[in-house]
């Protein structure tokens, strides 16, 4: 087998130009997905286009208005030591860092994550109960998208060819975030489910927006609408959980594998919304009496 | 493909060497600058044996291709004792027995480096945490952990003294 090519463009145009002008040319973020998947054969680029070179795609920056954009080549780590950023959407931070080891995680990104398209990809189901967006730029151009319409299966993204991801936007913070996994380890280990939660708190402590988005247990990371509507409107109850717990068994469509059965993923998943919408809603109090305060 | 020219600094060192686009820096540290420190346990960033610093952040070398170190600082096990002086941590390591067949120690010690380099005193969680991407079939930790922690009090003792 041949070595691929390698190149370390410093633009955006010349990575798009790299891309498109070779449908076997990958872009390489951290590599802890790519390199893995060439070592083992599964992945057979023709050429590496290195994204870690080109100025402004590592970092992080403050939107007008509360948001912050993280630049495609920026490490998990990275996003833990931006203060900010880890007091808004502690949610997402923490669902980064989850992934693999410090060693890891040094390397990882969550553009990577996403663009890698496991459906166990831990940040993603947090950055998409965020309401988090993409910026592509692509030979024509660039658009902005949420980050549910990149993954469209295991393995597979609806970018087109020539098409990297610049930035993941994240909006301001009006309420909490939050994401939990379940492992059948403590550390190192791919996720049986995931959930991830974001709430806004109304007058009251009334819940007035919510989205929930789980991983692991279907294609790609879902978005689950019916779950965020039975959020909304009332003050997370029992009863409120217990609907939305509904909702996301529901739109559960897992497989069956050595970290657990269908049946085994469905129940979990129920479980682990109400215990994550439970830690978002405990944020979401504090961020509310602060902002009082 | 033709091969390609990295320039790179090796614990200090300016480094040239030449390597196949997708050759590992693992082994172009071990094949081409005869560094054999670190090692290869699984080649899939699981074991952490191929731990080295690149740029200030450690990484498993094994997922890092040799060109993406043009221009950057690594180090190695290599680097970690000074000349003949163990670090305090090789020291511990041997003083606790916190190996046998020693396959997983230079990534070890390379990764409780960068802990007490940015964290000179820290919890038994956060060592065993921090720690979590290194693998170890012969110990069983505990004496790796406890020599880390004996490392680090040692370290602060050190700085007080020469403060
Ligand atoms: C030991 C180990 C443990 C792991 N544990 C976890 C875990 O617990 N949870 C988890 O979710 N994942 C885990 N992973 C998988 C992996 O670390 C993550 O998916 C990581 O976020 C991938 O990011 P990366 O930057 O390394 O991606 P890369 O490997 O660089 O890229 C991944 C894919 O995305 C593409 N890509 C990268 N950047 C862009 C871009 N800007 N635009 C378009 N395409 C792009 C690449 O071409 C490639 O196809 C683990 C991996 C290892 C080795
Ligand atoms: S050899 Fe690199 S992590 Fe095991
Ligand atoms: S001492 Fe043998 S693997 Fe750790």
């Amino acid at each position: 087998m041949s070595s691929p090519a390698y190149h370390a463009p410093e633009t955006i145009e010349q990575a798009v130009a790299l891309l498109a002008g070779d449908a076997g040319a990958r872009p390489l973020a951290g590599g802890t997905d790519l390199i893995v998947q060439m070592r083992s054969g599964r992945n057979a680029p023709s050429a590496i286009v290195d994204l870690k070179r080109i100025a402004g795609l590592s970092g992080i920056r403050a939107l007008p208005g509360g948001g912050f954009a993280i630049g495609a080549a920026t490490p998990c780590t990275a996003l833990k030591d931006d203060a900010a950023l880890a007091a808004a959407w502690p949610g997402v931070v923490e669902a980064a860092n989850l992934i693999g080891s410090v060693q890891v995680r040094n390397r990882a990104t969550m553009a990577g994550n996403l663009c890698n398209a496991s459906p166990a990809a831990d940040s993603v189901p947090a950055l998409v109960a965020a309401g988090a967006t993409c910026l592509v730029a692509g030979p024509n151009g660039q658009r902005e998208v949420p980050v549910e319409a990149i993954p469209a299966g295991p393995g597979k993204t609806s970018l087109a060819p020539g098409e990297v991801l610049v930035e993941i936007r994240l909006p301001a913070q009006l309420g909490a975030d939050a994401y939990l996994r379940s492992i059948p380890r403590s550390e190192m280990d791919i996720a049986v489910v995931g959930a991830g939660v974001s709430l806004v708190l109304g007058a009251g402590g009334v819940c007035t927006a919510a989205r929930v988005a789980i991983g692991a247990v279907a294609p790609t990371v879902v978005l689950v609408e019916a779950a965020g509507a039975a959020l909304i409107g009332g003050k997370l109850d029992d009863a409120a959980l217990e609907a939305a717990a509904d909702a996301v068994r529901a739109a559960c469509r897992p497989i069956d594998d050595k970290r657990g059965t269908a049946e085994y993923r469905t129940a979990m998943a129920g479980v682990l919304v109400k215990r994550t919408a439970k830690i978002a809603l405990e944020r979401a109090h504090k961020n509310q009496g602060r902002s009082q305060a | 493909m033709s091969k390609l020219l990295v320039s790179t600094t090796v614990n200090g060192d300016p480094q040239q060497f030449l390597c196949d686009p997708d050759t590992s820096l693992l082994d172009a540290l071990r094949e081409e600058m005869d560094l054999t420190g670190s090692k290869e346990g699984c080649g899939s960033g699981d074991c952490g044996a191929c731990t080295v610093v690149l740029d200030g952040k450690m990484v498993c070398s094994c997922l890092v291709l040799a060109p993406e170190a043009e221009g950057r600082q690594v180090s190695t096990i290599e680097g970690v004792a000074e000349g003949n002086q163990l670090h305090p941590i090789q020291r511990q390591f041997l003083e606790h027995g916190a190996l046998q067949c020693g396959f997983c120690t230079p990534g070890f010690i390379v990764a409780s480096k960068a802990l007490l380099d940015h964290n000179p005193d820290p919890s038994e969680t956060e060592v065993r945490y921090w720690l979590a991407g290194n693998l170890c079939r012969c110990t069983g930790y505990d004496k790796i952990v406890r020599a880390v922690m004996d490392a680090a009090a040692e370290l602060r003792q050190d700085r007080r003294t020469a403060a």
